[in-house]
């Protein structure tokens, strides 16, 4: 085998969006020397797409919110499936990581005080998602950028991580390859961070870039780490259904957080069809009621009135859209109609100005004039690597996860903007503890010599095969699979072929052949992120066989309601003697006290 | 209520796109027909013969959206994202071209080393706020240097701007791009550094002579030369060659 060049660092991060970058700079500031891996350029990762806002009780706007709203908020989103601490530190921790993100340089639109401003979204009580028009992604990882590059972070860009290595049961560093030439890279660390996103490519209407492809949940768990809630994929409601070629594209939520109204070719404002009864005394209850709050809005004034129907959790509303397509009221183009036109034009450019261009150039949609088409895409998994709430720590020694990679936080269905909270938050708490690990470990360890070289043979492979088939047509047909069998609405039948099709795939993937040569080759890339892909997609099928009930993003057509038992578990995924093995483990009891914010809103 | 503009399916066409392959060593156009579909973008057409004909075409991409600058190439000669030039713009029957950025080193087909930007991004000096600044502001502040900060670092004023693409000062000219970023720095309502010597010596602002080349095909619409290279040349001429306020600094030790 060829000479590697190598690399060691106290902490490998994976992954450079929001939360790979949070980590890194808090790593490398408690005195860690932080290596910072990602597979595309520096600032590209999907955070820059996020758009609505990030999720923080500062109670600029309403004065009556609180880390115990934001707390029951997040939980009741979650269908109580999250863990009860991942939330309580996230609402108690968003606010002091907004104002830090400000501290750094990053602006956010302000209240007519000159505070931070906030605005609503879907499943929030109060006004909570702090903003900067429909950028706020943008504005974040340019700050994050910024901060961790004038910090001294190493950042290996176009860089992808293919396995990762131990020695006994702890952490001892990964293998990977420059994108750019294709040669080998080893890191040897004594702490990995997996920030690597979420799972989407698996699905071909997604809002997920090609960078989705599961690595950490498959590294982790491919390194003993245990997966949760992997059956919980949030479907978006509101993906681009029109023209082909931008299907899945996200119109963001804060189009419906400004009045936007969801209508079924009918005209009707289906939404208030699909409120579940015990949380439909939150939303307003007619059309004046609805319109009373957008102007309210509009004109930055408290209310008494109740936010609209579109402002129902994500899940729910992709389900209504899903519906109402599937009972023949569907758009022309088999979505639903988001209408914001009705406000004044100048409203709709200044608060939304990269939809009102998207629309334009993209579809010849003029937002300020005519509705715009949306269906469900694919957009997010609450499921990942399990970790312990305070210190985002793996269930292997050395090993922490953040962001959409980790799990816990969001339960059954994420709430919109929790999301840009959540890597801050979580990003921070994992950098501290993989820092504080490393500096802890008496003596380096040492990666066994014989898996090197085993991870460079697996991954030449494809490109020394004689014959075999291309990866993009196991890639497509993996896709099809997914959205097929488990998709918005799933049945015990669907799922168990989808086990069956998904093994075929695996050994289909192991004999695909790859052209050219090493430099640059996306068909390279491709079969080895596949194998990802592949892992990820038959955990999300096998652990939603086993839940057999209706809940959050999981809706099962043979089990439509809610199992008060399974409600008490989650699905844990993981590796044992080579083979995916799942079962239900149990969830953490809330403490009484917390159990409590519930009892008296009740 | 009405269905709004429903765009009419032309039906499936073909189009010949001629991408250019090769890597450092040297290459050339290769045709390859694509079957097209109503509202088809050129990055489609090119991760279409990616999927198809070409597995190894490397090109780089994220969002597909505008958000992420990932895409940017030479369509038919023209600086552009492929991801938001619409295949419907092209006369019918004729070739669309998608080379690389001819700014930047070639790594393989569409893909260029664009690394300098971001050795020059390290250089520049970072936000540091004010002393006992009050953390409170209008949203006519944000307002003013949104504009700015709405930069998706796609490098296509990087491309195009002569400095850098026909007289290679890359050595002593940071380019558009970063006198946006530093009108961001420089504008926030926080933020208390002087970047202005940096702006003269290493970034080489004088060097720009405006001709607006960069602000033509910012894919974000950013008035990069009036709104942020024009206001930044006065604040060196300001700082540099006002006599009186060079006495005014000379007297007082500012």
């Amino acid at each position: 085998m060829e000479p590697i060049e190598t690399h060691e660092h106290d902490v490998i991060v994976i992954g450079a969006g929001g939360a790979g970058l949070r980590a890194a700079i808090e790593a490398s500031s408690h005195g860690a020397s932080v290596g910072l891996v990602c597979k595309s350029l520096l600032g590209k990762a999907h955070t820059v797409m996020a758009e609505g806002g990030i999720a923080a009780a500062l109670a600029h706007v309403d004065p009556q919110d609180g880390w115990q709203t934001h707390f029951r908020d997040t939980m009741k989103g979650g269908s109580f499936l999250n863990h009860w601490r991942m939330a309580q530190i996230h609402a108690q921790e968003s606010p002091d990581r907004v104002r830090e993100l400000e501290q750094w340089g990053a602006l956010f639109d302000r209240t007519p005080d000159g505070r931070i401003l906030q605005r609503a979204f879907g499943g929030h009580t109060w006004k909570r998602l702090a903003h900067v028009g429909d950028r706020t992604g943008l504005e974040m990882i340019r700050t994050l950028q910024d901060r961790g590059v004038h910090q001294g972070l190493e950042v290996f860009m176009e860089c992808t991580i293919s396995r990762l290595f131990k020695d006994g049961d702890r952490i001892a560093g990964a293998l990977g390859y420059w994108r750019a030439t294709g040669q080998f890279v080893l890191f040897r660390a004594r702490a990995i961070v997996i920030a690597t996103g979420g799972i989407g490519k698996a699905y071909a209407v997604t809002s997920n870039s090609w960078e989705y492809t599961g690595d950490g949940q498959a590294l982790a768990y491919e390194a003993g780490a245990e997966l949760i809630d992997m059956e919980f994929v949030q479907f978006h409601p509101t993906g681009m259904v029109w023209p082909p070629g931008v299907m899945g594209l996200l119109v963001t939520e804060g189009v419906r957080g400004e009045g936007g109204i969801l209508r079924n070719s009918k005209g009707e404002r289906f939404m208030w069809n699909y409120l579940p009864e015990a949380r439909r005394h939150e939303y307003a209850a007619d059309e004046g009621e609805a319109r009373r709050w957008v102007e309210a809005a509009v004109a930055g004034k408290q209310t008494q009135d109740r936010r609209p129907p579109e402002l129902s959790t994500r899940d729910n509303v992709s389900r209504a859209i899903y519906t109402e397509v599937r009972e023949g009221r569907g758009s022309p183009h088999g979505g639903a109609f988001l209408d914001i036109s009705y406000l004044p034009a100048e409203r709709v450019k200044k608060k939304l100005p990269s939809m009102f261009h998207q629309f334009m150039e993209l579809a010849d949609v003029d937002i300020t004039k005519a509705p715009m088409e949306v269906g469900p895409t694919t957009h997010y998994v609450m499921g990942g690597v399990r970790v312990d709430p305070d210190s985002a720590a793996s269930t292997v020694p050395g090993l922490y996860a953040a962001g959409e990679a980790a799990a816990g936080l969001h339960g059954a269905n994420r709430l919109g903007g929790n999301s840009l909270s959540d890597l801050v938050v979580f990003g921070r708490r994992a950098g501290l503890s993989a820092a504080q690990y490393a500096k802890a470990l008496a003596t380096s360890p040492t990666i066994p010599a014989g898996e090197i070289e085993a991870e460079q043979r697996d991954l030449l492979a494809p490109l020394e095969r004689g014959s075999g088939e291309s990866p993009y047509e196991v890639h497509r047909a993996l896709q099809e699979c997914m959205g097929r069998r488990v998709g918005i609405f799933r049945t015990q039948q669907d799922l168990e072929r989808g086990v069956e099709e998904l093994a075929a795939l695996q050994a289909r993937a192991g004999k695909v052949r790859v052209e050219g040569s090493r430099v640059y080759n996306p068909g390279w890339h491709l079969s080895r992120d596949l194998r990802n892909m592949l892992t990820v997609s038959e955990a999300v099928t096998r652990s939603a066989v086993l839940r057999k009930e209706s809940r959050g993003a999981h809706s099962r057509l043979d089990f439509t309601a809610m199992d008060p038992a399974l409600g008490k578990v989650n699905m844990c995924v993981t590796r044992k003697g080579g083979a995916m093995s799942v079962a239900p483990t149990p969830l953490p009891e809330m403490p009484a006290e917390l159990r409590a914010l519930f009892e008296e809103k009740s | 209520m009405s269905a709004g503009p429903v765009p009419v399916d032309a039906g499936t066409r073909e189009v010949v796109l001629r991408v250019w392959r090769g890597d450092a060593s040297g290459g050339r156009e290769v045709e390859y027909r694509v079957p097209v579909e109503t509202g088809m973008v050129v990055l489609d057409a090119v991760h279409w013969v990616q999927g198809h004909l070409a597995p190894d075409l490397a090109v780089r991409w994220n969002c597909k959206a505008a958000k992420c600058g990932s895409c940017s190439a030479e369509v038919n000669g023209k600086p552009a994202l492929m991801c938001k030039s619409r295949m419907d713009q092209f006369a019918a029957g004729e070739p669309v071209t998608v080379r690389p950025m001819k700014t930047f080193p070639i790594i393989k087909d569409l893909v260029t080393d664009v690394s300098w930007n971001y050795e020059v991004n390290k250089r520049i000096p970072p936000f540091r706020p004010r002393p006992g600044a009050d953390w409170r502001w209008q949203q006519s502040d944000v307002d003013r240097i949104q504009e700015f900060r709405m930069c998706i670092e796609c490098f296509l004023c990087q491309d195009v701007c002569h400095v850098l693409r026909s007289h290679e000062l890359k050595h002593e000219f940071a380019g558009p791009r970063f006198f946006v970023r530093i009108a961001g720095l420089e504008m926030h309502p926080m933020d208390g550094e002087d970047r202005s010597r940096f702006l003269k010596s290493e970034a080489g602002l004088g060097l720009c002579n405006i001709t607006k080349c960069c602000s033509e095909v910012c894919p974000e619409h950013i008035h990069i030369t009036d709104n942020a290279i024009i206001p930044l040349k006065e604040r060196v001429v300001d700082r540099f060659y006002d006599p009186l306020k060079w006495l005014w600094r000379k007297i007082t030790g500012k």
